[in-house]
């Protein structure tokens, strides 16, 4: 049962953390791959991903994905300019 | 410099909003509020006020940059009608629940279909269960002087809601009275600048954080809750913003309530806003012809009086609420409310709910009495 507070203003903050929805990563059925000799690390695709998923410490480095959190949403593959980015469905 | 001027009742809820220094206006145009920030506009474009005015492209943008600047700290106003009241509902709910101090002005207007322009109190009764504070203007001083108490309500540290002020359209909104235009000092006396006790969008916090996002049950239940917590301790603020208001302006609109021709009175009449100054106006003439009538003006309906409607409603034998809305398949709103109010204190004076003046029609002292009378011998 819920009761009324006694506090008449309680706030629901939440301050960012790695994960902190879990592995989305196991939500994912396309499986984004970058194909590093087409990159031409413009970081379209390190902007663009809604999850942050893809890491990036340099301009000089093709950027990483990070499968644990990636959900799969192939926002990515849709703004590479060079179509750099291909899927592959999960488990085949 | 206190001034007197005849203005509608729209340039007063501008002038109320330029009073209590807004510093963010965000809305977009609807007959019959349109002049409010049409008016607003025109003062930032001058450079009358040091307000920033978000022109938004619909009502559920115009309380989302509000609710924005609000939680930003900044003191924010925004002004609706009837179907951009009801365009704006997903977020007049969620300017409740994230805390975001807002003033709004609801001119009220009926909805369609069939399409009407006219004065209704239905849209905004249809919010009453968001947790919002509801003050109801009677007059065109009363609708200036509500959104510079909303204000000194909303932003108290007890408090932190948002809260709309009501007023009827074209009764009030288009129509010139005298009204006092206060002195600026003096309502900065009253109305302290808004800090907020809490922040979301702080450039100065090192840290960001999100707000609102998704809780499971038993932590929502206890955040959503704590809003009737809030509403209970209203109650004594709203009393005490009304009782400073007097001591500061000389003006006494009622706290929660106002009373007029209640002292012996056998027979009360309850009635929202304009209809309830009419209703007094009737009363006045009733009382002449040896009717022993009451009004009250019920100014406030989140947090719902309903204690002080209880002590009145115990002293008299006859009640009649007149209703500019409807519940379809309930009752008139205000009777509804006041009919639970008096099952849940004893009080058991009968009540007599009389629908009136849907989508505009005109309520005058001629209906109010017809009704009184049939009513008051029965
Ligand atoms: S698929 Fe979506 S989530 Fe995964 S890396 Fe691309 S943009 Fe990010
Ligand atoms: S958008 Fe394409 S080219 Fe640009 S960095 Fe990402 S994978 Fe490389």
């Amino acid at each position: 049962m819920s009761e009324i507070p006694d506090n008449h203003l309680i706030l629901p903050i939440s301050k960012p953390t790695k994960g902190a929805g879990g592995k989305t990563g196991s939500w994912r059925v396309f499986r984004p791959v970058i194909l590093e000799d087409k990159c031409i690390k413009c970081m379209m695709c390190w902007m663009y991903c809604p999850e942050a998923a893809i890491e990036a410490h340099s301009r000089n480095e093709v950027p990483k994905i990070n499968y644990d959190y990636c959900k799969g949403c192939l926002v990515c593959k849709e703004v590479c300019p060079v179509s750099a980015i291909k899927s592959e469905r999960e488990g085949e | 410099m206190e001034t007197y001027d005849v203005i509608t009742g729209n340039d007063a809820v501008a002038w109320g909003a330029r009073l209590s220094r807004v510093e963010v206006i965000a809305a977009y145009p609807i007959t019959p509020q349109t002049t409010i920030v049409e008016k607003l506009a025109e003062w930032v474009d001058k450079g009358e006020i040091d307000a920033r005015y978000i022109a938004v492209e619909s009502e559920h943008s115009a309380m989302s940059a509000a609710m924005g600047a609000s939680a930003a700290g900044a003191r924010a106003f925004t002004a609706t009608s009837s179907q951009g009241f009801l365009y704006m509902f997903e977020m007049i709910s969620w300017a409740a629940g994230a805390r975001t101090p807002v003033v709004m002005a609801v001119v009220n207007r009926a909805l369609g279909p069939p399409w009407n322009i006219w004065s209704e109190h239905t849209d905004a009764l249809m919010a009453r269960d968001t947790g919002w504070i509801q003050f109801w203007a009677s007059n065109n001083q009363e609708a200036l002087d509500s959104i510079i108490q909303a204000y000194r309500v909303a932003e108290d540290k007890k408090v932190i809601l948002p809260a709309m002020v009501m007023l009827g359209g074209f009764v009030l909104s288009h129509t010139a009275m005298p009204v006092r235009i206060h002195d600026q000092d003096k309502v900065d006396q009253y109305l302290p600048p808004y800090s907020p006790p809490h922040y979301v969008l702080n450039p100065k916090l090192s840290e960001p954080f999100a707000y609102g996002n998704i809780l499971f049950p038993w932590d929502y239940a206890k955040v959503r809750l704590s809003i009737q917590r809030a509403m209970e301790n209203s109650v004594d603020v709203i009393k005490k913003a009304a009782r400073e208001f007097q001591e500061i302006f000389g003006i006494w609109h009622g706290d929660l309530i106002k009373e007029a021709y209640t002292d012996n009175a056998e027979m009360l009449i309850f009635a929202l806003g304009a209809v309830a100054e009419q209703a007094e106006a009737t009363a006045e003439l009733l009382r002449k012809k040896g009717y022993k009538v009451g009004v009250v003006k019920v100014r406030v309906t989140r947090p719902f009086p309903k204690h002080e409607i209880a002590k009145l409603a115990n002293k008299v034998s006859r009640i009649i609420v007149i209703d500019r809305d409807i519940s379809f398949g309930w009752d008139g709103i205000l009777a509804g409310e006041i009919k639970a109010t008096l099952h849940e204190h004893n009080v058991d004076t009968p009540v007599t709910t009389k629908i009136m003046g849907i989508g505009g029609d005109d309520i005058l002292p001629d209906h109010i009495e017809k009704a009184v009378k049939e009513v008051y011998n029965k």
